[in-house]
């Protein structure tokens, strides 16, 4: 550990504007992209889902006008 | 000699590889970022010259370097598309845009939050700089361009065309350092010599150089499912794997 307390590793020397500035930006852009393309695939199945449901009650009702 | 890859031009045998290496990626993305900014971040000595200022170079340097080594896949992924007509690897080009972007912005950001303190300036029209800016505009350039076409073959070869072309600005970004007086430091990590860097710093750098990558395997595979999903979507076996759950 290079450093004495928390409060001397959050100062990082007087870098700590840059330093955590730095890292924070890097966190959220990761944390953004993992979860927008993680979303993204969530909203995708869904609406295949969806349109196959769909699909299904057409099937269905064009059955029963048949009969 | 090649016909192994053949398989993998289908959308389902694609897919499927991309759920088998998933999990490969994601524990190594994981397990190394953590380690890496702990250690570089906590435990790493603080530089002679730069104080803790230096610790950004944990991630200022393996964004950098993998914003240039996403191009690089992403243009490869364009010739095969180009080349053999593989629909799959245009898909691919597609996939490592928006993480090949997200690189070069936080290698820009990073830059600049350690540019203000070292330099004196967030921002300098250098060359280096200036070339990496130009590397995050092709980014939004093939993204866009995909997304300008209704008809997703035009679009697919326009931004196959971007790319390729692009990648005349790597050794540009690569030699800037050397072709040009710019404010920038040399590399840091040379390969055929010995390293400008200590040995406790080093090792935590390329322990986050892994992990970066890994990262961007990660998202380059969850993009890649979800396009084969989107341009599958009316086939059986999106319809079975659906159905499935």
């Amino acid at each position: 550990m290079q450093f004495a307390s928390f409060s001397d590793f959050l100062a990082m020397g007087g870098y700590g504007f840059f330093v955590w500035l730095s890292f924070g930006t890097c966190a959220v852009i990761l944390i953004g992209i993992l979860v927008s393309s993680w979303l993204e695939g969530k909203g995708l199945k869904k609406s295949i889902r969806d349109q196959v449901a769909r699909e299904a009650r057409i099937k269905q009702a064009q059955q029963e006008q048949n009969l | 000699m090649w016909k192994w890859l053949h398989p993998y031009a289908k959308a389902e045998r694609a897919y499927q590889l991309c759920n088998t290496l998933l999990p490969y990626f994601a524990v190594i993305s994981i397990v190394c970022i953590l380690v890496g900014w702990v250690w570089g971040l906590a435990f790493a000595p603080a530089d002679y010259q730069q104080k803790d200022s230096y610790r950004i170079i944990f991630i200022h340097v393996p964004s950098a370097i993998l914003s240039m080594g996403a191009y690089s896949s992403m243009a490869i992924a364009a010739i095969v598309a180009l080349v053999w007509q593989i629909r799959n690897a245009e898909l691919a080009v597609i996939s490592i845009a928006p993480v090949g972007a997200a690189m070069t912005a936080i290698a820009l950001i990073t830059g600049a939050a350690w540019g203000k303190p070292m330099w004196g300036a967030w921002w300098v029209w250098d060359a280096r700089l200036t070339s990496e800016l130009i590397l995050l505009f092709l980014y939004f350039g093939v993204i866009s361009l995909y997304h300008a076409f209704e008809d997703k073959k035009v679009a697919g070869r326009a931004a196959c065309i971007l790319a390729i072309v692009g990648v005349i600005n790597l050794p540009i970004i690569h030699f800037s350092v050397e072709w040009w007086n710019t404010l920038h430091q040399g590399s840091t990590i040379t390969k055929f010599d010995t390293s400008a860097i200590d040995p406790t710093m080093l090792w935590p750098l390329l322990i986050n150089i892994l992990g970066f990558a890994g990262f961007v395997g990660v998202i380059a595979l969850m993009r890649l499912k979800n396009e084969l999903l989107r341009c599958e979507q009316h086939r059986p076996w999106v319809r079975e794997l659906i159905s499935r759950g």
